[in-house]
């Protein structure tokens, strides 16, 4: 194995897109010798179950991992683990090497970055104060875990996804929670204002405190974190803090390739880099998307099914078989028992209709542009979802009008593209 | 120890000694078995490791829930009298599953 490691792939980013990329490579027929570098000191993991399951103590990290030590041995990939690529030289054949933090140096024939994000830090007094977590890790996730077992309270700040599963979480374990959101809504960058207000009513039936329009002035606490101080005055007691505002692409290695990165590493359709020897997948890459129907030039996804999609795609193009990415987005998130999936990019919309009532916890929303369907939130409807995303997968809509009717399924009103389909 | 043998829509066999209390699923995936996805690490949310069990099997996977037969009239192929969700099945220690896998997945 590994006969000539000159000729190896660098895959630096051992997460979603870098295992899929190595497996996509394997699958294809590829048989040079692959290194998947990543800077955790763990095995390849999943991460989505982080702030769900694994945080309820339903599962351990052992539960995590994408594939065995033996399959990486079998396929002749090598996992470098707990090591940071500090640099990397190019060659003129396109090749080059990569150097670790620690000296270790990596040749390579091709290059791949996978590089994923980190979650965006957020500058307040008191900020590192013993107590305050931010979450993308599985140390991170341990931490949290471990903290949450002493814990009478915690303050979730930012209403995101992963703030909101957390808070979830922990009010599971009996903590008392509160979720403190800068904006006006919940989910506000995600989802439409009927889906915000429906997971404000809910997370406040099940005991969580909710802030909008929170104004945060610092972390309070003597030698770890005790409270949330906010503009007014008003001190929120706890014990822990975590930190939910967002991820920022790690882009900078291919800043210092000299690649093109504008909020994230620009890559066309077939994840090329504005070096075409170097792709780029998953969560790092920004991308031309059909399913922005050009109200978007680029768009950066952060999705486990953009990950495998965007490294099955950068895999063929290093196969130098380049495909074009055009698969229906989709997304998750299991907040206590309510399941969100959505389909589609509802970016540009200008109209929703509302599928079943709110209330009842079961229904959906659908984003239109112009009449034609775009995405659809699908709060414990999975038929809803599953509808929505086959139609959009090939092209088909759904109208307004019908979709509105719950006596029929939403499948039975999909109306079959004319003409091939764009997307 | 517990076995999980795997048929391939082309008839290929897969035989992958299985972990107890790991679901048909993540046994799989750790093993690159083919012809399972599995996208959203057993969470239900997606309908992709959709397979046909045998009858010995479906007698020992437990009961299915609500969800999980709502997720299998979404399924790539559609589902039979013997469709799972393969996240769903956690395998017992000393048992053999036997599923099949379906054509496509997504």
């Amino acid at each position: 194995m590994g006969a000539n490691q000159h000729d190896a792939t660098l895959i630096v980013g051992a997460s979603q897109a870098g295992v899929q990329l190595a497996a996509t490579l394997r699958e294809l027929g590829d048989t040079r010798h692959i290194v998947l570098v990543g800077d955790e000191p763990h095995a390849p993991y999943q991460r989505p179950p982080l702030s769900k399951a694994y945080l309820q103590g339903e599962i351990t990290s052992d539960d995590l991992i994408f594939r065995t030590g033996d399959w990486f041995v079998q396929h002749d990939i090598e996992v470098v683990t707990g090591e940071t690529i500090a640099a990397i030289e190019r060659h003129a054949d396109g090749g080059g090497e990569a150097v670790t933090a620690t000296g270790r140096r990596i040749p390579f024939a091709r290059l791949a970055l996978t590089t994923g994000a980190a979650p965006r830090r957020l500058d307040l007094p008191g900020i590192d104060l013993p107590g305050v977590h931010y979450l993308r890790t599985a140390d991170d996730a341990a931490a949290i875990s471990t903290h949450l077992a002493s814990a009478g309270s915690l303050v979730v700040i930012g209403g995101g996804f992963i703030g909101l599963e957390v808070a979830a979480s922990a009010r599971k374990r009996g903590v008392a929670v509160t979720v403190l959101e800068a904006a006006p809504r919940l989910v506000g960058r995600v989802v439409s204002e009927q889906t915000s207000a429906f997971y404000l009513d809910a997370h406040r039936r099940r005991g969580i405190d909710v802030v909008l329009d929170a104004r945060i002035a610092g972390i309070e606490g003597e030698s770890a974190a005790a409270g949330v101080r906010l503009a007014d005055g008003t001190v929120i007691p706890a014990d822990v803090v975590l930190v939910g505002i967002g991820v920022v692409p790690r882009t900078e290695l291919a800043e210092q390739l000299g690649l093109e990165v504008d909020g994230g590493i620009v890559v066309d359709a077939a994840c090329r880099t504005s070096d075409p020897a170097i792709v780029a997948a998953g969560d790092c890459a920004l991308m031309p998307n059909p399913y922005a129907r050009g109200t978007l030039p680029r768009v950066r996804l952060e999705s486990v099914h953009n990950a495998l999609e965007q490294a099955k795609v950068a895999a063929a193009t290093l196969m130098g078989d380049p495909h074009v990415y055009r698969t229906t987005p989709w997304f998750w998130s299991d907040q206590a028992d309510i399941k969100l999936q959505i389909a589609g990019l509802s970016t540009g919309y200008d109209a929703t209709v509302l599928r079943g009532d709110p209330e009842t916890e079961k229904f959906s929303v659908l984003y239109y542009r112009d009449g034609e369907l775009l995405a659809a939130d699908c709060v414990n409807q999975p038929l809803d979802f599953m509808a929505v995303r086959s139609a959009l997968g090939r092209g088909a809509t759904i109208p307004p009008e019908a979709a509105a009717d719950t006596s029929l399924p939403l499948k039975k009103s999909v109306v079959e593209p004319t003409a091939p389909s764009l997307v | 120890m517990t076995t999980v043998i795997y048929t391939a829509h082309d008839g290929t066999e897969t035989i992958v000694e299985g972990t107890p209390g790991v679901s048909i699923m993540e046994t799989a995936l750790r093993n690159g078995v083919p012809g399972i996805v599995g996208e959203c690490g057993g969470s239900m949310s997606c309908a992709t490791c959709h397979v046909f069990v045998s009858d010995e099997t479906a007698a020992i996977a437990g009961e299915m829930s609500e969800l999980e037969d709502e997720m299998l009239d979404g399924t790539a192929v559609d589902r039979e009298d013997c469709s799972r969700l393969s996240c769903q099945i956690k395998l017992i220690d000393g048992e053999t599953y036997r599923v099949t896998t379906p054509s496509e997945q997504v």
